[in-house]
């Protein structure tokens, strides 16, 4: 059994009573201890401006040409804070409650009670930052509700508030590269973790730029580098999201927790052909108003608009009538998944389904008729008044769908198809957010700690935001307490020079395969598989076959790829090879890891464990746990469990019918 | 829905390093569909390019939903291309017509040298934003969010200036190369809140030192740089920067 090192006490207290009793580095310490940030995003940023602000040496490093680019600047929604500032009963208890349940009773207490208590402060400090947080008209901060909860505690910036939080952290990020405490390394990419007498000790980063290798010591390794959700090759994430760090820490002893915990997001724009690169999420705030259909014949040639009432199956509506189109995000994407497998999908792909706002406009026209106390109107009116309105509400929106498909949905419903989202699995971590490896750590979407098997809107912020600004200094403070003792050790230690010399020869292997295909069709291939076979839905049969198909896929891999242009250079090709390599062990992983966990949560539904009505059907008797797997070797992993305990929350069944 | 393919000719800018002359090279791509995107077309040249042994075409890119401000690329002589308030990853391919030939060049500016091909470096805008383009608040300082009402009218101001993605595209768009655009929005969005106040004046001069010293050129006015932003950052951003930083000079004195 893994030891989460969860603080005794009552769960109100844990925190408080570690913060107050951990260990501290006295200033003039703190300028001697190096501390190494790998990604830029909301955790590693906030991370590296908070240590950076307490007087540690940072480093950190980020893929992107600038700190700026990491896609935490994506989220649209929002970002949850326990306030209470609506006066509507929200509490730091609701929250974590909200969040348990949420997460399908798989997240670990300790942590999601922790993430409640520092959400508020999360708030003050962006506000404090200078983040243009959405206002009311008295001048104070706007809220607004989000799926899985019933109070309004989430807080926004229009539909772009992942990129105004990053670029308050950024900006804190930039102050402390100014003031000299934090060098940022750029268009880097961390390839292997550098390990002294069992412990994290510093990493080996190529430049993008030059195609050099360089050897960076830290007396602590913060990897902040995001999901793996482009495991799946179409995701809503960027195109240079990767696990290569996260897969690195893993094969260095780290153990990874519940890969197969992935989030499909319910409304995203569909798939329009083979050449498709990525997909784009549409905001979870357009189910408030939209309705999701798709035609009863299986077979139906007339255009949406031409479809009448009685020939529409709001599928939603008609199987959940209590949450109706509001259901949590992995029920709604089964319901859409099920129609269009049964042949009842829309547009030529036919993996589509309707999101239509006709309904709504006509609403809210008749809305603003009487509010605007006008008599003797005509249909058209009533529409145009109504479009006016959907147009303040999601205006935005709209648009982005226009530019991508062409279609105006403001005259034609929207086709909308899940996409993979979030990844709720990660790096296991313990209570102080230290991996398995003494000294190196993982926050944000890296780890697997808060979600459980599914996570809720407007959460994956505050997380990141947690660790890397009120968390991780603490913790991380509390082992380096015991490290000022050790000098730096410099990088011609023995250590750095072979893990240097390994990731080389893993290049040169890679680039001397000389093979036919590119990185980016294996990233394709894999992505099917796994879509396929470890997606929405996933059953004994094809998870076996997954395996052995991604073995497969492996194997062909390191024997037919082709990598352009040469090492010590700038080579996008050869980056997308190395994190592509990555992704396909993974791949393999997260099949193995579905495969043994026999029961259905949240968004990890196997077929063979569904109620009789197609619902998600848990084990709490056999699965209380979080699986955390520890690499052994080539196609080699040994589970360890931690055991879920339940003290405070009582498990029940998720039901929204 | 129905989808047209076609055939195009692009006529690319190609340079393997800073310290290597460019020159164009000319590409067919077939069957490209007018529902793919202007960087998917180019996914299919590299892809082509690479089973037939060459050596791809290199240009920024990550989000690929007009947020995050990687991708750049002058298309067609405009930044961006030639839709407006729009990133080139959301430019998609029924802008242009069968048989189209489409010139691609990267950003051009001498504080942006080019890395390779259409891939140039932006660290300036980093460095400008380390002058000063921030709030000094440690972790932790934080008063309660709500202490502090701000007029609706300013924070809606001071958000819009913040939706910058620091593209660069002011700057490409610019005959003088200037980064006014990008500096501006900063100094607005910092200057309109009032936790920005105590530092006001000390921002907008060492901004503007830093992008001097960076040698982005002056501002002349012309407007390009509005015309072509995605996200549509106003100009009168540059007339507020112009008063905060007579008013700091003459302050300084």
């Amino acid at each position: 059994m893994l030891d989460s090192k969860i603080p005794s006490g009552k769960l109100d207290d844990k925190w408080v009573d570690y913060k107050g009793h951990c260990k501290l580095v006295n200033p003039a310490n703190k300028r001697k201890m190096e501390v190494i940030i790998v990604g830029t995003g909301l955790a590693g940023a906030s991370a590296a401006a908070a240590m950076g602000e307490l007087g540690y040496k940072v480093k950190a490093f980020c893929f992107q040409d600038s700190p700026r680019r990491a896609h935490s600047i994506a989220a649209q929604g929002g970002i949850n804070a326990a306030k209470n500032y609506q006066n509507d009963g929200d509490s730091v208890f609701r929250l974590f409650y909200d969040t348990i349940k949420g997460g399908d009773y798989r997240a670990r207490e300790a942590n999601v009670h922790r993430l409640a208590e520092v959400s508020s402060n999360i708030i003050d400090q962006c506000v404090a930052q200078g983040v243009p947080f959405a206002r009311e008209y008295g001048g104070l901060l706007s809220n607004r509700s989000f799926g899985g909860t019933q109070v309004q505690r989430t807080f926004y910036a229009a539909g772009q508030t992942g990129q105004q939080l990053l670029i308050g952290a950024y900006q804190a990020l930039e102050r402390q590269v100014a003031l000299g405490n934090v060098t940022m390394h750029a268009r880097h990419e961390m390839l292997d973790i550098v390990k002294i007498d069992g412990k994290a000790k510093g990493i080996i980063a190529r430049n993008l730029i030059t195609g050099e290798l360089e050897k960076h010591f830290g007396h602590a390794v913060l990897i902040c580098s995001g999901g793996y959700g482009n495991v799946y090759y179409l995701s809503t994430n960027a195109m240079g999201s990767n696990v290569t760090a996260a897969w690195k820490a893993h094969k260095q002893g780290a153990y990874f927790a519940n890969p197969c915990f992935t989030q499909i997001h319910p409304t995203c724009i569909p798939v329009s052909g083979d050449h498709q690169s990525k997909l784009t999420l549409m905001s979870e705030s357009l189910r408030n108003d939209g309705r999701i259909w798709v035609p009863k014949n299986i077979g139906e040639t007339r255009k949406a608009n031409e479809i009448p009432e009685a020939d529409r199956d709001y599928f939603l509506e008609r199987r959940y009538p209590a949450f109706g189109n509001l259901v949590p995000r992995d029920v709604a994407s089964r319901a859409a998944k099920e129609r269009c497998d049964a042949g009842f999908g829309v547009g030529t792909s036919k993996q589509a389904v309707y999101l239509d706002y006709a309904a709504a406009i006509l609403r809210y026209g008749k809305i603003e008729v009487s509010k605007q106390g006008l008599s003797n109107v005509s249909a058209d009116q009533i529409i145009a008044l109504g479009k006016e309105v959907v147009k303040e509400k999601y205006g935005n929106l709209f648009e982005m769908y226009a530019k991508i498909t062409g279609e105006n949905p403001y005259e034609v419903p929207m086709r909308i198809y899940p996409a993979v989202h979030y990844t709720m699995g990660g790096l296991w971590v313990d209570y102080e957010l230290q991996t398995t490896v003494p000294g190196l750590y993982a926050l944000g979407e890296a780890n697997f700690s808060d979600h459980g098997a599914n996570r809720l809107g407007a959460s994956a912020l505050m997380q990141g935001l947690a660790d890397g600004y009120f968390v991780a200094p603490y913790t991380v403070g509390n082992n380096l307490a015991d490290e000022i003792y050790n000098a730096a050790i410099p990088t011609t230690h023995p250590a750095f020079e072979e893990a240097a010399k390994k990731v080389a020869d893993r290049i040169a292997s890679l680039k001397n395969i000389n093979g036919k295909q590119s990185a980016e069709s294996f990233h394709k291939r894999l992505g099917k598989i796994i879509w396929d076979k470890c997606g929405m839905a996933r059953n004994k049969e094809g998870l076996t076959q997954a395996i052995k198909e991604v073995q497969a896929l492996k194997k062909e891999f390191w024997s037919d790829l082709r990598i352009p242009g040469e090492i010590n250079e700038y080579n996008p090709e050869l980056d997308k090879a190395n994190r592509v390599a990555d992704f396909i062990e993974l791949g393999e992983l997260m099949c193995i890891d579905a495969l043994t966990r026999e029961e259905s949560c949240g968004g990890h539904f196997r077929e063979e464990y569904q109620t009789p009505e197609g619902e998600a059907l848990r084990d709490d008797e056999n699965f209380m746990f979080v699986s955390a797997w520890e690499n052994k070797g080539e196609h080699e992993w040994q589970l360890h469990k931690e055991e879920l305990k339940y003290d405070v929350i009582k498990p029940s069944q998720r039901n929204y019918k | 829905m129905s989808q047209n393919t076609m055939n195009l000719k692009v006529k690319v800018w190609r340079q393997r390093n800073a310290n290597t002359a460019g020159a164009f090279v000319t590409y067919d791509v077939a069957g490209i569909s007018d529902e793919m995107s202007f960087l998917e077309m180019l996914d299919i040249l590299n892809e082509k390019l690479i089973t037939e042994g060459g050596d791809p075409v290199a240009f920024d890119h990550d989000c690929r939903e007009g947020i995050c401000g990687m991708c750049s690329l002058y298309i067609n002589g405009k930044p961006h291309g030639p839709w407006q308030a729009n990133t080139t990853c959301q430019l998609h391919m029924r802008a242009f017509k069968d048989g189209e030939t489409i010139v691609i060049e990267p950003w051009r500016a001498n504080s942006f040298p080019i890395v390779k091909d259409l891939t140039v470096d932006r660290s300036a805008f980093d460095r400008i934003i380390q002058a000063g383009g921030y709030i000094s608040v440690n972790t932790g300082n934080a008063v309660d969010g709500n202490s502090l009402p701000i007029e609706k009218q300013n924070a809606d101001d001071a958000f819009a200036a913040a939706m910058c993605i620091g593209c660069g595209a002011c700057v490409a768009a610019c005959k003088n190369s200037s980064a006014m655009l990008f500096l501006s929005a900063k100094v607005s969005h910092l200057a309109l809140l009032p936790q920005g106040a105590p530092e006001r004046k000390s921002r907008v001069l060492n901004m503007v030192a830093q992008m001097d010293k960076e040698g982005f050129g002056s501002c002349t006015n012309t407007g390009a740089c509005e015309a072509t932003c995605p996200k549509e950052i106003s100009i009168a951003n540059i007339a507020r920067l112009n008063k905060e930083y007579l008013g700091a000079s003459l302050s300084a004195e």
